[in-house]
């Protein structure tokens, strides 16, 4: 059972990826990204990591992908996307970084040393994660709300015409 | 139980139809969006990671990734609306300046 769920969302996942790319029109790519967002939080969810996937669907596919599509259709690049003709531009370029890329990611899995190993604890609670997040990682975790704020304010300056 | 070598081969794929798709694309706002897709590609391998080894660490990682990753969007967005104000397109081989 847990394969056949596996299989649908790995698909999913990449299957919408590879029409992200081959999508003409930027709404349509971004609404296939957050299809795939989808899929790999429930590729999450089998791994025993529902916080995280929870996370994913309200952040990424939430928020993230919103402030995407917002963005595109304020500048209105779909209309802009239609009238030119376009061409794959590189193609045997990216073939040949692509083919290259993934023969060199299957040579370093295949060394990891625990491919054969069984899972570990079946599921990680959020007062797992919520303890090690203020525990061990405090510094990272008040760090990141200073890049946040800082992305915030240069955000604001670089999207404002006068300041 | 699934294999951890079936959740490195989906993430390796989805990493690499990110780099394919940064060759394939024009238009700024797709690349962006290639961006994102190998950062859940990495994700994919360090949450997979994390429950074999097990240590919880890993999804503390893909925690600060999203975090960082959308600092990321916000700006990088900013910055396509203050390209567009500018140029009124957002075709990469036309955003040639730094070439000289």
């Amino acid at each position: 059972m847990t394969t056949v769920f596996f299989l649908i969302f790995a698909l999913t996942a990449i299957g919408a990826a590879v029409a992200m790319i081959f999508q003409r029109n930027p709404v349509y790519s971004c609404l296939c990204l957050v299809l795939a967002f989808f899929a790999l939080a429930g590729l999450y969810v089998l791994l025993g990591a529902p916080f995280i996937a929870a996370i994913q669907i309200i952040v990424y596919a939430g928020a993230i992908m919103v402030l995407f599509l917002f963005v595109i259709m304020l500048l209105n690049l779909s209309a802009e996307e239609r009238e030119r003709p376009k061409r794959p531009r590189f193609l045997p370029f990216a073939v040949a970084v692509g083919g290259l890329l993934l023969l060199e990611l299957a040579l370093v899995f295949r060394r990891a040393p625990l491919l054969g190993m069984p899972a570990g604890q079946s599921e990680t609670s959020v007062e797992e994660i919520g303890l090690k997040l203020f525990t061990d990682y405090i510094y990272p975790f008040e760090l990141s709300s200073v890049l946040i704020l800082a992305a915030i304010i240069g955000a604001v300056m670089l999207a404002k015409r006068k300041i | 139980m699934i294999p951890l070598s079936w959740y490195l081969v989906v993430s390796a794929v989805l990493f690499t139809i990110g780099v394919v798709g940064i060759f394939f694309r024009r238009d700024l706002i797709t690349l962006f969006m290639c961006i994102e897709l190998q950062l859940n590609g990495v994700n994919l391998a360090l949450i997979a990671f994390s429950r074999y080894l097990p240590d919880i660490s890993g999804q503390i990682i893909v925690f600060f990734v999203i975090t960082v990753a959308a600092a990321e969007a916000a700006v990088g967005l900013a910055i396509m609306i203050a390209l567009f104000h500018h140029k009124e397109h957002l075709d990469s081989e036309r955003v040639n300046l730094m070439q000289g």
